[in-house]
């Protein structure tokens, strides 16, 4: 039985790579081309990252200390990749200059934030009430966590770096920027002439203008706006910056879901005697939101690149920790080591969101035929 | 016998174009009245007139003593009484159909849940469908959304309803199961105004017919007197393209 079936998918299988890859000549030549393509680069990059790569210890092994010990810097046949430089580097990457002996706190906010998105995520989720509620208490968590308060001690955002500041951007910028963009939305579709236009211009202006411009503005001009003695930390207003920036962006995706809700909803939600706000709550946005999904998540994801831009006003971010390192001389050189990390992180939180979002756009699909 | 909507001189306009030219109607309690004209004769934009999904700009419109002003609390009062059904069904498509009947129960007049789904529920079994409760408006036929639709408006308890050509968006074998409902409405005593082309539905419920041409009333009959001696010629000639067809 389970021969017949073997046999039968793989027949199935030879159908399909005859009707995909061999139905010509140019397609035949094509697929050995690309099949070689993928092998010799896929091959490489193995050996490199993996099979000829020093972890720890390099080929003679000896403990990696420094770049000297690299294999690759040792005898010239080798050439894998010497990823101790992120063992040696793992806390900055991870936390930047915060203190060694309190990095608990932040590796327990890391541990909350999965708990604190997954009831905003998945709306099947058993007591999901439960983590609405930490959703909301989160912020005052992290913040006491990561910054201080009664019974721990202040560590200054001054010394915050690494994924940590990525992170406090990344997810701090967006959270903020959420409500915000649907004010924004809103309001440039509003009645009122003047809250019409204060949104159409602070759109059009933020979006006008590249983040860093808005970075450098915040960084150096912030200040000037404020009365003397405050004076909000380069993080803040490096997260002003950014929310500012993505809450326009934002809006604009979700302006392309309200345009999308037919006008005879509204009407029939009128006529029931529903007031404007209970109209938006429970028939606009939940359909506009649902249909801006896809552009939503892509401002998400540009956003969270972008965050890497703040190494320009001084702050650390991955990138910049990335960069520290190599200006490091015990180090230097290293820098496909480095940038394969840093990439890699980006990646797999930038990968998360973009599935994620393929698989909301599946699941409204079905909810509602 | 009591007045419910009072239009006096009623005119509107679309930029340039005038929509509404001094309109006066007057309907009583239980008063059905079936509005007919070519399209463009801004018969739907005087129904829309009455609930304020249409703001008319000279003349008055009263609906039972509260004049629709600009004042949103009256707006709020004339449409807690009065019911509208669209052409296009209008259902809310992310919500089952028993949400979108208890939606306004429960947010407009604060009622529980429960108890909103309860008569949400025996407005589903009055249009026939109760059965249907769970789905959602896209897995329904036409006819039964527009059966959902006249449910979720009357769900509101209102005392007059408003059908703006309930049933041209319909197959036609779909069209009795929807004039059914309206016409057991009718037999209630449901105040109805209704823009429709459906003939036979007129003759059996309408006390009085209404023609429009250009943002006028031509004329206003009773069933007898216009299907039988239409005064105008305008009438006539609509009549006679609309009967033949």
């Amino acid at each position: 039985m389970s021969v017949i079936i073997q046999s039968l998918s793989r027949n199935k299988f030879y159908n399909w790579a005859y009707k995909n890859l061999f139905s010509s000549w140019v397609n035949t030549i094509m697929t050995i081309i690309a099949i070689i393509f993928v092998y010799e680069i896929g091959t490489f990059f193995l050996n490199w990252a993996i099979f000829s790569a020093d972890f720890r210890t390099n080929f003679q092994g000896e403990l990696i200390t420094d770049r000297t010990f690299c294999s690759k810097n040792i005898s010239p046949g080798e050439y894998g990749a010497c990823w101790a430089i992120i063992y040696a580097r793992w806390d900055q990457f991870m936390y930047g200059l915060y203190p060694i002996e309190e990095t608990w706190r932040v590796n327990i906010t890391y541990a909350l934030l999965p708990l604190a998105i997954i009831g905003i995520l998945f709306d099947k989720l058993p007591y999901r009430k439960l983590f609405i509620y930490f959703t909301f208490l989160f912020p005052f968590i992290a913040y006491f966590m990561l910054y201080g308060g009664p019974g721990l001690s202040t560590v200054g955002t001054n010394k915050w770096g690494g994924l940590l500041v990525t992170l406090f951007l990344g997810v701090t910028g967006i959270g903020l920027a959420f409500p915000l963009s649907i004010l924004l939305a809103l309001g440039r579709r509003s009645k009122m002439p003047i809250i019409k236009s204060l949104c159409v211009v602070f759109i059009e202006f933020i979006r006008g203008v590249p983040l860093i411009t808005l970075l450098f503005t915040a960084n150096v001009m912030l200040p000037l706006f404020l009365p003397d003695g405050v004076n909000p930390d380069n993080l803040l207003r490096a997260l002003v910056a950014v929310t500012l920036f993505q809450s326009a962006y934002m809006a604009e995706a979700i302006r392309g879901g309200l345009q999308a809700i037919p006008k005879g909803h509204i009407e029939a939600a009128d006529a029931l005697g529903l007031t404007y706000w209970q109209t938006t709550r429970k028939i606009i946005l939940p359909q506009a939101l649902k249909i801006a999904i896809p552009p939503i998540v892509n401002t998400c994801i540009g956003l969270f690149k972008d965050t890497s831009l703040v190494l320009i006003i001084g702050l650390f971010d991955l990138l910049g920790i990335g960069r520290a390192a190599l200006a490091d001389m015990t180090w230097t050189k290293l820098y496909y080591e480095v940038y394969v990390f840093i990439s890699l992180v980006f990646f797999i939180f930038c990968f998360g969101m973009s599935r994620y979002s393929l698989y909301l756009e599946k699941k409204l699909k079905t909810d509602n035929s | 016998m009591e007045q419910v909507i009072h239009l006096e001189k009623v005119n509107k306009w679309f930029d340039d174009f005038h929509v509404l030219k001094d309109i006066d109607l007057t309907v009583t309690k239980g008063q059905k009245i079936v509005v007919c004209g070519p399209s463009g004769s801004g018969k739907s934009t005087m129904i829309r007139c009455i609930n304020r999904l249409e703001a008319h700009q000279k003349g008055h419109i009263t609906v039972h003593g509260t004049e629709l002003t600009n004042d949103l609390k009256n707006i709020d009062i004339i449409r807690k009484n009065v019911g509208m059904v669209f052409q296009q069904f209008n259902l809310f498509p992310h919500l089952s159909v028993l949400d979108n009947i208890s939606l306004a129960p429960i947010w407009v007049k604060k009622m529980p849940k429960k108890d909103a789904e309860e008569i949400a529920m025996s407005y589903l079994e009055k249009v026939k469908i109760p059965e249907q409760a769970k789905k959602f408006p896209g897995q329904l036929s036409g006819g039964q959304q527009q059966r959902v639709a006249i449910a979720r408006s009357l769900a509101m308890n209102p005392d007059i309803m408003l059908f703006d050509e309930p049933t041209s968006a319909l197959d036609p074998e779909m069209i009795k199961e929807v004039l059914d409902v309206m016409i057991q409405l009718a037999e209630e005593g449901m105040t109805m105004l209704v823009v429709t082309h459906e003939m036979g539905f007129a003759k059996t419920v309408a006390d009085q017919m209404i023609f429009m041409d250009e943002g006028k009333i031509i004329e206003q009959a009773t069933p007898d007197q216009f299907f039988n001696n239409p005064k105008s010629n305008r009438t006539k000639l609509f009549l006679s393209q609309i009967l033949n067809h």
